[in-house]
């Protein structure tokens, strides 16, 4: 609720201290954010435009971009999946482990990526739990698509189901239990009731998941084995061109995440204006 | 459609929240289930509908198990307190939803859709409303909103949960004439649940008190405000002066009370409890009355008094002022009840409260 403004003749509040505190933060915002990335987009097109183009365009970054692209588009749809599915099992449903449940998805959030790389590395390496198995087998998921894509799946698990869950715990099951007096079957329930109200949230928490698993870094670095144009995501490949001393190299590249990091910035305010 | 209820039974974990219901609907009864919360009124009301499912029990409806039917088959309007309209669709997709949802083969066509949602609106007299969102309506659009959506599917039971609980008293009165007219012209079987017992008592053919998980009485309106079965009827419906009597004879003996004007059926001889409605004592000043006046209080129309009386027992009665002109704190009186309800050694107050 905000309060109405007070009339004209209420007493004026001192304007210095509100415009002091405006001005540290657009100060900090400035030094922090928005000059260090107008600084990317300098250093990418400081040589000039041909040169940029013929960055990007290198094969082993063209090919990162093509696979971190894939690894998004391999992550979201089951993230969204699993989203749903784990916030509507707690908020509709009380069970013994419930909240343990919760703890569990959310743990991705409070740990290192690192550490989620490392735990992969334990399982499915070389002298692993499970590796020598998988070797017998012949599957290979350390240093290869499978395993980026694990580890980013676990690093982005809790995005959408944190956006979701809240939104159905307040709307409780009245209007679900309403259609199916109403003859619904479950499906229809699914998609004409619980979908349309969450799918803002739904949107937005897609969106963030998505945003983190194009900029995941720690997690994958450990798994991917950085094979140049084989495994290296965008990422990684920004990294080894900047250890290169391919500085300009770097920078391009760094632009190309940048700029998918802005769409999403974009999409995700439009979004919370729909959503009020 | 006649429904009967044998011995159902739920329980949410330890609680019992229904202990044996036993009930019989006619066909096109209006029937209301009255009792405070935690009676176990929604829970029988959603186990009908088939939102909710019993521990034990049947439940027949027209010689048909309907603990074998899912909800959705079962095609109950059901109404929610808080309405429970889909907000991402207008007074129109929300009502017509229930024909939307049905197997292609027995849909109507798009237009016969439109044609039945337009009848009801114009029915339920809100076809101004019809592109409007939930959002953009008031509590009692929205209560005609959720009635209409729940009749669009030609419910022949209809289960209204609370339907007047958020709405403020004038709207209240006018919906609750309203849809006693709809019951009328829809014939459908309607049951209702209700707190308000001045609700249920206007607006049902037959009320069924409940406490506790247990129906404490079912009757006509004026059966149960004269005839309270039980003592917990009795309390709910605002007879809430008790007074310890001894019945010997077939008559009331009690210290201070003239029972002349009191008229009720033969009771065996013993202690017993009288139940009185506040306002149904007359109180006659008499220097020798074993009731004095503590604390007088007006509320406008009426007097509100405390007295005490033989052996420390403290009541609250209530009187129209104009009787009262002659009552002042510290006078004693005499108590002549006009109608009241006996009950042999009534289990105390404190406990029938806590169930």
């Amino acid at each position: 609720m905000q309060a109405p403004p007070p009339g004209a003749l209420a007493p004026r509040a001192s304007q210095f201290v509100p415009r002091l505190l405006i001005g540290v933060a657009l100060a900090l915002t400035a030094i922090f954010v928005v000059v260090p990335m107008a600084y990317i987009f300098h250093r990418a097109f400081a040589e000039g435009w041909r040169l940029f183009a013929a960055n990007v365009l290198e094969p082993n970054t063209l090919h990162a971009i093509g696979l971190t692209a894939l690894v998004a588009v391999l992550v979201l749809p089951v993230n969204i999946a699993f989203g749903i599915a784990s916030a509507w099992l707690i908020a509709r449903f009380t069970f013994p482990g419930r909240k343990l449940l919760l703890t569990l998805i959310e743990i991705p959030f409070s740990i290192s990526p690192i550490i989620a790389g490392i735990c992969y590395l334990l399982l499915y390496g070389r002298q692993g739990l499970i590796g020598p198995w998988l070797i017998a087998h012949d599957m290979q998921i350390l240093f290869a698509l499978p395993g980026i894509v694990m580890v980013t799946l676990f690093v982005t698990a809790p995005f959408v189901m944190r956006e979701v869950l809240p939104l159905m715990q307040a709307q409780g099951s009245e209007q679900e239990q309403a259609a199916l007096t109403l003859g619904a079957s479950g499906w229809q329930v699914f998609r004409r009731v619980t979908l349309p109200n969450i799918r803002w949230a739904l949107l937005y928490g897609a969106v963030l998941c998505g945003a983190r698993a194009v900029g995941e870094f720690g997690g994958v670095s450990v798994v991917s084995g950085n094979i140049r144009g084989q495994t290296n995501t965008l990422p990684l490949q920004i990294e080894l061109l900047f250890n290169d001393l391919n500085v300009t190299g770097a920078f391009a590249a760094a632009t190309m995440l940048t700029l998918i990091a802005l769409v999403v910035l974009v999409m995700k305010t439009l979004m919370e204006m729909r959503r009020g | 459609m006649s429904i009967t209820i044998r011995n159902l039974t739920r329980r949410f974990g330890q609680t019992e929240v229904l202990r044996g219901i036993d009930l019989e609907i006619r066909s096109g009864e209006l029937v209301a289930l009255l009792g405070p919360s935690g009676s176990g009124k929604t829970t029988l009301l959603k186990i009908i509908a088939g939102l909710d499912w019993p521990d034990a029990g049947q439940l027949t409806v027209s010689n048909e198990d309907w603990l074998a039917k899912k909800a959705q088959e079962r095609r109950t309007g059901f109404v929610f307190q808080h309405y429970a309209l889909f907000p991402h669709m207008n007074v129109r997709e929300n009502i017509a939803f229930g024909l939307r949802v049905l197997p292609a083969a027995q849909r109507p066509a798009e237009a016969d859709i439109a044609g039945r949602v337009a009848k009801l609106l114009h029915f339920l007299q809100i076809d101004a409303l019809a592109y409007r969102f939930p959002a953009e309506l008031s509590g009692g659009q929205r209560q005609r909103v959720a009635l209409g959506r729940a009749l669009a599917i030609d419910p022949e039971v209809l289960l209204l949960d609370e339907p007047f609980g958020a709405l403020d008293a004038q709207v209240r009165r006018d919906l609750r004439r309203w849809l006693r007219e709809v019951h009328d012209a829809t014939g459908s079987t309607t049951i209702f649940v209700t707190h308000d017992q001045e609700e249920a008592f206007e607006l049902a053919d037959r009320v069924v008190v409940m406490g506790a998980g247990r129906i404490e009485q079912i009757g006509r309106p004026d059966e149960i405000y004269d005839n309270p079965a039980t003592p917990f009827v009795a309390r709910f419906l605002g007879l809430t002066v008790e007074l310890p009597v001894v019945v010997r004879g077939g008559r009331i003996e009690a210290e201070g009370l003239d029972i002349s004007a009191l008229t009720l059926p033969a009771h065996p001889d013993g202690p017993a409890t009288l139940f009185l409605r506040p306002a149904d004592i007359g109180l006659v000043p008499d220097p020798r009355g074993s009731y004095r006046v503590t604390e007088l209080s007006s509320t406008g129309a009426l007097l509100r008094l405390r007295l005490e009386g033989p052996a420390d027992c403290s009541i609250e009665v209530e009187t129209p002022r104009r009787l009262g002109q002659n009552l002042a704190v510290g006078q004693t009186v005499l108590l002549r009840p006009e109608a009241g309800q006996i009950f042999q050694q009534a289990a105390p107050r404190a406990i029938a409260h806590a169930a």
